[in-house]
């Protein structure tokens, strides 16, 4: 499993949430690594777990939340063995996150120089005025205007896109060899997220770190991620490159992800959204957790759950079609026969 | 923020006019003629007519009123009835014991309370959580003269270790200041808690998290400064209580603050001496809101006064 090109090796990851007395399993086995310098997206719709995953890559899961079992190695080192002193160490300066809500991440009552200057105290031992001019240097190389006057400002006097680039511009302060991104773009408009998306992507292969993308947009993951992972009711259901996942989707689940996506050269009398919901936590299915909405759920579906497996090309899928216990009809083909078998 | 202050200060003015004429009418709204209560019961009618027209009485009643304002404004709130002073200097002799009172109370208010709110907070829904606020629900629900009387019958009659009454020594300043001042502290806290409760949930306090802030930082530097916005509005509002809770304190514990005074003077019915003291303590409850405003600003770098 250990591998020295992969910066972050996580491991059958468990995070559940105790409330009432009940245990809800929000990520419920994830395994997944993080090559050096690559993008890896994340995605999945609500409540899939995504962000419940990259929070406990930062052990910032609070209670009623805990890390149940699994392993996140970051540079060969168990994360979930550290200490709470050696975390701080690492959040901000190893590892980093931009948040998804650039409007309410900043602290209203501080400076945006002092943000940022702040993690340079912590992790680089500098003083306040150098630290201050780094954080004008920062707020250059994220492509804000007059960074001098900005360094001054409140949060509440920049726009949302300005905002998250402050975000990253703190994110990116101490040259963090993993950046966790948690839908960085959602809350932004169009023309701002493809600005943020360039930055962030030029950034990367400036300072040559590796980035999480969490998202649930499919467009943000064909133009920045080199490799893909499609989570599920707290699973990883699919694992490919960005390439073999857009070309030849595997999973029943991606296959509909893709096919929902409003297509503009096509005609189309309505979306092809997928029926049914999200399972809820506490009432996952028995089987493949996709079986009751899927087209092609056949008996073992709904009796067992697949294992994530090894594709011929190197890729990873949880579908029983691609196993020899397969009882369904033999020649099926997920990616071509979906709309046919979803009308049946 | 020197421009933000100036207009603050000059919002205040049309405050002090509003507050004004209502001192000023109180005394014409009361049942009662003043002349009559000087003069006493068996006084001549011709009496009560030299004594109506000394103080101005016969005067309309906006020319009484622009008087009343020229004096006070050279610092003159007339004489009082019951003792023949001048209402200044009566008052100004009680005013910095009652300050001294309320003063001390709201340090151990807000003191006590901040400290009790932030750990409840933290440590919320847990055992310290629910002792902390079934101990401030206590303090919220006492009345300050029944815990004033609690207090002196424990301390200064079983234990004989503090003074039952008066006010200078710092033996006799520790009752009186408890008694006033632990209602606000359980209000205070409570404010602290819900207001630090929210403020943790925020997004910025899991970036601060997610920076690798230790958590001790997380909550004096991150959350309090934000949490403190409300805070200091109840703080503020809190002195106005105390000034209100002086009158019961002081009466208790035999205080000779404008509190006692005012009650006196009402008792009395000592016009000028009612109409002076309330003038000052409303003067001074326009003070504290100005410097609460003006703390906000420096807190909260959103506030405009637009």
């Amino acid at each position: 499993m250990t591998n020295d090109a992969d910066v972050l090796q996580i491991d059958n990851l468990q995070t559940s949430f105790f409330i009432d007395g009940s245990e809800i399993k929000a990520v419920d086995g994830v395994s997944l690594n993080i090559p050096k310098g690559k993008t890896v997206g994340i995605v999945g719709e609500s409540g899939s777990g995504k962000s419940i995953t990259s929070m406990s890559v930062m052990r910032l899961i609070r209670n009623p939340g805990r890390i149940k079992g699994g392993s996140i190695h970051f540079n060969g080192e168990d994360l979930l063995q550290k200490t709470e002193k050696n975390m701080q160490n690492i959040r901000g300066n190893k590892i980093s996150m931009i948040f998804q809500e650039p409007m309410t991440s900043l602290n209203p009552v501080y400076t945006v120089g002092q943000q940022i200057s702040e993690v340079l105290q912590i992790h680089q031992n500098l003083s306040k005025k150098e630290a201050l001019s780094k954080s004008v240097e920062m707020l250059e190389l994220v492509g804000i205007p007059s960074p001098n006057d900005r360094v001054k400002q409140y949060p509440h006097e920049l726009s949302g896109g300005m905002r998250q680039r402050v975000m990253i511009a703190i994110a990116l302060a101490c040259n963090p060899e993993l950046l966790i991104a948690d839908e960085p773009t959602t809350a932004l408009d169009v023309t701002i997220q493809a600005q943020i998306l360039e930055l962030m992507n030029g950034l990367r292969k400036e300072l040559g770190m590796s980035v999480i993308l969490i998202t649930h947009d499919l467009g943000v993951v064909a133009e920045t991620c080199d490799y893909v992972a499609v989570m599920y009711a707290g699973q990883i259901v699919e694992y490919a490159d960005v390439h073999t996942l857009f070309n030849n989707p595997k999973h029943p689940y991606t296959v509909g992800l893709m096919q929902s996506l409003p297509r503009h050269d096509m005609d189309q009398e309505e979306l092809n959204v997928i029926e049914g919901n999200v399972p809820k936590p506490g009432e996952m299915p028995e089987g493949c957790r996709f079986a009751p909405r899927c087209p092609f759920a056949s008996d073992i579906c709904t009796r067992e759950l697949p294992d994530l497996m090894e594709t011929e090309d190197g890729n990873q899928v949880r579908c029983w079609v691609y196993s020899e216990k397969w009882d369904g009809d033999p020649e099926v083909n997920v990616k071509d026969d979906y709309k046919t078998a979803r009308s049946q | 923020m020197f421009v933000f202050t100036i207009r603050r200060i000059l919002q205040t003015i049309p405050v002090l006019f509003g507050v004004s004429i209502l001192v000023f009418l109180m005394m014409h709204l009361v049942p009662g003629d003043p002349a009559q209560v000087i003069a006493g019961e068996a006084a001549s009618p011709q009496t009560i007519e030299q004594i109506r027209e000394r103080l101005g009485l016969n005067d309309p009643l906006p020319m009484q009123y622009l008087n009343f304002i020229m004096n006070a404004l050279q610092g003159d709130l007339g004489t009082s009835i019951r003792s023949g002073q001048p209402v200044s200097e009566e008052v100004f002799s009680r005013f910095w014991v009652t300050m001294e009172l309320a003063f001390y109370s709201m340090i151990l208010s807000a003191f006590i309370g901040l400290i009790a709110g932030i750990i409840s907070a933290v440590r919320h829904y847990t055992i310290i959580d629910v002792v902390v606020m079934i101990i401030a629900l206590f303090g919220l629900s006492m009345p300050n003269f029944w815990l004033g009387l609690m207090l002196m019958q424990f301390f200064s009659i079983n234990l004989e270790i503090l003074p039952v009454s008066g006010w200078g020594t710092p033996e006799q300043i520790i009752l009186p200041v408890i008694a006033l001042g632990t209602a606000g502290a359980a209000i205070i806290a409570r404010m602290t808690r819900s207001s630090m409760l929210e403020v943790i949930g925020q997004d910025y306090i899991r970036t601060a998290r997610a920076k690798g802030v230790k958590e001790r930082f997380v909550i004096y530097k991150h959350a309090l400064k934000n949490a403190m916005i409300p805070v200091v509005t109840v703080i503020g509002l809190e002195f106005g209580t105390l000034l209100t809770g002086a009158v019961l304190t002081e009466t208790v514990f035999s205080i000779n603050g404008l509190g006692r005074f005012v009650v006196e003077s009402i008792r009395a019915r000592d016009f000028p001496a009612v109409q002076g003291s309330v003038l000052v303590i409303a003067l001074v409850f326009i003070l504290v809101n100005l410097i609460v405003d003006l703390s906000y600003r420096f807190l909260n770098k959103r506030i405009d006064l637009n």
